[in-house]
């Protein structure tokens, strides 16, 4: 009797939610986005998901949605782990998500051999696999606005710029320092080949997740090594370490350059005044000075509808959240546009996301007027190999340091199309395109 | 004349020193052997042995103050593992539990100390500085006895006489939960330890010695003085005092120890709360390395192979073993790691502690036991 009285309320829950999910899937786009609030790698994880979540509930309050239609955002947690990341993958296809942001490389790798199954759109804004820029071969992932290799080529640009040449590279010791994990072995390939261009010695110093608060012994070999130059492919609770042991060990900090990722305000704050000088790439402005962020405060923020407080708004990682969602909310709209839907499914997302066209009038239009470089997606370059620039830390908050530093497309994309090629081939199976090629709008 | 000295001495050299000695001179006679290699051109610059045997002794003998330098840095890393690891044995001493929790009792703690400080000074309008980083560090200390009181309340007490794989088990679950309240009172961003408001040494002093400079980290200096001096309390405390006897009667048997009327509860309140303030200590030092994130609960795993190498149940093991792996681990990846690509010191340390076992089962110092079939 217990029995038949508790399947009955169950049978009953499992009709109201999902006739509940059915009506709200009707009338909204879902988004399932990967977060990590939690673990070792929530310092990166906050701030970025806060800024994407933010944005979207900014349009929901403002504008009622994307095109008269709410955007249902929902964060699925993965304590930057590969495994729950798979899980989060299946509850945004079982949700009908129309895209899936994975928020590690790991996660990206294990989706991509699905997606164009599913599908479902992989996002991978500037991490995931460096290849599947080339949308020939991975017609269903999307990693603009840069990949690692063209990152590690702007790096060294920087580096000649610094030494004054590429010609005075020749017998210098360039390090990269790297989480030992998909993400930071990512950009090894491209340093081995401008090692060998460029003359220089490349030393890899791996640090296992483990260690990324016990990071002394990598910098004492940084030290014998007599390294010039460092390059921080890290995350997570990784890069304040970092910071802090380039400090205690003497490594001087304006030689450590962080990847993107390695950029946040809370990677070079914890070092107080010894953080001062830090570097790091970026490819999108800091600060709350920006329509769009003001929008965010007024409609979201200001309500108490933020995660976030309200002084982080506008810092480095938050903006990249922001800069996220704003692509996506291009990309949405580009969708609708091209099918003439409101509610939108993948297969139209990543037609969508493929006419992606960035250009400073979009920039403007979305209230970020200046916050970012253009850039333009087409059906063979899925990445666009944007600019970035340095930024430096002052003690309190990121400056620009360089202009524009443009990756060089021409040495960096016959590597991109041979490593795909190489995945493609590797990979048993792999299907040839037979998606149509949407034309830019 | 010389037989009559030998036989005079023989009874002074105790079996140990006369096995240390032998040693000794078998690393001796090995590195003369090196030495004539390289020498003799035997062994080749650039040969794999050359690389193993002989280039990283040349290495250290080129760089002096690297030397110096690693090996301070690996006695300071040594000293952490020792105060993680002295968490561990506490706990496994009084009750036979190997304690999954430690490492998230770290992070939790060192959350509270700088969460409660945040929470004074930001919300409640406090004036920055010692004053409320005592207040916080109180806070943060009440915090762990109401913690080691509640977990002997709720989930040591109905576990008595339990197998040990169950009660290890309730540490896992208790790790869980420690890990979302955490989260939940504290948020997962990761907070700056307030070194300088504690009244502990910043900024550092550089030798310029031996051709080279040696770096010394003011806080390094007072966190291995501040663990040594715990480290030696608490050795007195459990070997001189009469808790520590009531601490080792419990250790050795539950049933015995109650039938003498030491009361079992109030003992591992005592040890869980010990525990939690040498947690306390290890996160307030290494999160000053580092920042206070939940990423802290990762080093704890560094107890392992030095529990290995010093016994589950001897202070002093833990002690010597952490100071084992801590050099040993900063030397083998300074000199080594370079030779599998770096990053071998996750996995160094557990080939050292296996490399003693070897040797020793039980451990440096564990006790050594013989159960018959």
């Amino acid at each position: 009797m217990m029995f038949k009285k508790l399947a009955l309320s169950a049978t009953v829950a499992a009709s109201v939610l999902t006739a509940g999910f059915a009506a709200q899937a009707q009338d909204a786009i879902n988004f399932v986005h990967n977060t990590y609030r939690t673990g070792a790698f929530s310092g990166s994880g906050i701030p970025v998901g806060d800024g994407t979540r933010d944005y979207f509930t900014m349009l929901n309050n403002r504008d009622g949605g994307i095109g008269g239609v709410k955007i249902n955002f929902e964060e699925c947690e993965t304590a930057y782990d590969t495994r729950r990341s798979v899980e989060c993958y299946e509850q945004g296809k079982a949700k009908n998500t129309v895209l899936y942001v994975p928020w590690s490389t790991g996660a990206t790798l294990a989706a991509i051999p699905r997606a164009h199954i599913d599908k479902i759109p992989i996002f991978s804004m500037g991490y995931g696999l460096s290849a599947s820029a080339v949308g020939d071969v991975f017609p269903w992932v999307f990693n603009m606005p840069i990949t690692y290799w063209d990152g590690a080529n702007a790096f060294i640009q920087h580096v000649a710029q610094q030494e004054g040449g590429f010609d005075k590279l020749k017998g210098k010791t360039i390090g990269l320092l790297h989480l030992d994990a998909p993400f930071g072995k990512e950009p090894i390939p491209i340093l081995e080949a401008l090692a060998k261009q460029h003359g220089f010695n490349l030393k890899l110093y791996p640090v296992a997740p483990a260690e990324m608060q016990n990071q002394s012994s990598v910098w004492l070999t940084i030290r014998r090594d007599r390294t010039d130059w460092v390059y921080n492919q890290g995350w997570g609770a990784m890069n304040p370490t970092a910071v802090r042991e380039a400090a205690r060990g003497g490594f001087p900090v304006n030689r450590l350059v962080g990847v993107w990722w390695a950029g946040g305000d809370d990677d070079a704050r914890p070092a107080g005044d010894a953080g001062k000088g830090y570097r790091a790439l970026n490819w999108h402005q800091t600060g709350a000075n920006f329509p769009v962020i003001q929008d965010i405060i007024k409609h979201v923020v200001d309500r108490g509808q933020s995660l976030s407080a309200k002084e982080k708004v506008g810092e480095n990682l938050y903006n990249r959240g922001v800069y996220q969602a704003i692509i996506i909310a291009e990309a949405i709209k580009n969708a609708q546009a091209i099918t003439g839907k409101k509610v939108i499914n993948g297969e139209d997302m990543r037609r969508g996301l493929e006419a992606l066209n960035m250009t400073e009038a979009k920039w403007a239009a979305a209230g970020a007027p200046a916050f970012a470089s253009p850039f333009r997606v087409t059906c063979s370059d899925h990445n666009s190999q944007s600019a970035v620039y340095v930024m430096e830390w002052d003690g309190k908050a990121w400056k620009r340091l360089s202009a524009d530093i443009q990756p060089q497309k021409e040495q960096v994309r016959p590597l991109l199309e041979e490593a795909a090629k190489a995945f493609a081939t590797s990979n048993a199976g792999w299907p040839a395109r037979t998606e149509a090629c949407q034309n830019n709008s | 004349m010389s037989a009559v000295t030998s036989s005079a001495l023989r009874p002074l050299l105790s079996p140990a020193l006369m096995a240390t000695l032998k040693g000794l001179g078998i690393l001796a006679a090995i590195a003369l052997a090196i030495v004539l290699l390289v020498h003799s051109g035997a062994m080749p610059k650039g040969s794999i042995g050359h690389k193993v045997l002989a280039a990283p002794f040349i290495d250290m003998w080129d760089l002096p103050d690297l030397l110096v330098q690693t090996l301070w840095e690996g006695l300071v890393a040594g000293v952490l593992y020792a105060l993680i690891a002295l968490g561990f044995v506490l706990i496994f001493k009084a009750s036979g539990v190997f304690n999954f929790a430690q490492g998230i009792m770290v992070v939790f703690s060192a959350l509270t100390l700088v969460g409660s400080y945040e929470i004074m000074t930001q919300r409640m309008g406090l004036p920055p500085g010692t004053v409320v980083a005592i207040l916080a560090l109180m806070i943060a200390i009440a915090t762990m006895f109401v913690l080691a009181w509640l977990v002997e309340r709720i989930v040591l007490r109905p576990l008595v006489n339990q197998n040990e794989i169950i009660m290890l088990m309730a540490t896992v679950g208790l790790t869980y939960f420690l890990i979302g309240f955490g989260e939940y009172i504290f948020g997962g961003n990761p907070k700056v330890m307030i070194t300088a408001q504690l009244g502990l040494p910043v900024g550092q002093t550089q030798f310029n010695i031996l051709g080279g400079r040696v770096n010394i980290q003011h806080l390094d200096v007072a966190a291995a003085v501040i663990a040594s001096i715990m480290i030696a309390g608490l050795a007195f405390f459990f070997q001189y005092t009469r808790i520590g006897r009531a601490l080792r009667a419990v250790a050795d048997s539950h049933k015995a120890a109650l039938s003498v009327g030491i009361s079992l509860n109030q003992i591992w309140v005592i040890v869980w709360f010990t525990a939690g303030v040498v947690a306390l200590v290890t996160g307030i030092m290494w999160g000053a390395r580092s920042d206070v994130s939940f990423a802290l609960e990762i080093i704890a795993l560094k107890a392992l192979p030095v529990l290995i190498l010093g016994g589950f149940t001897s202070v002093p093991g833990a002690i010597v073993g952490g100071l084992i792996i801590g050099i040993g681990e900063k030397m083998g990846e300074g000199y080594w790691g370079p030779l599998f690509g770096g990053g071998i010191e996750t996995w160094l340390a557990y080939v050292i502690a296996l490399g003693f076992l070897l040797f020793r089962p039980q451990g440096l110092f564990g006790e050594k036991i013989i159960e018959r079939i």
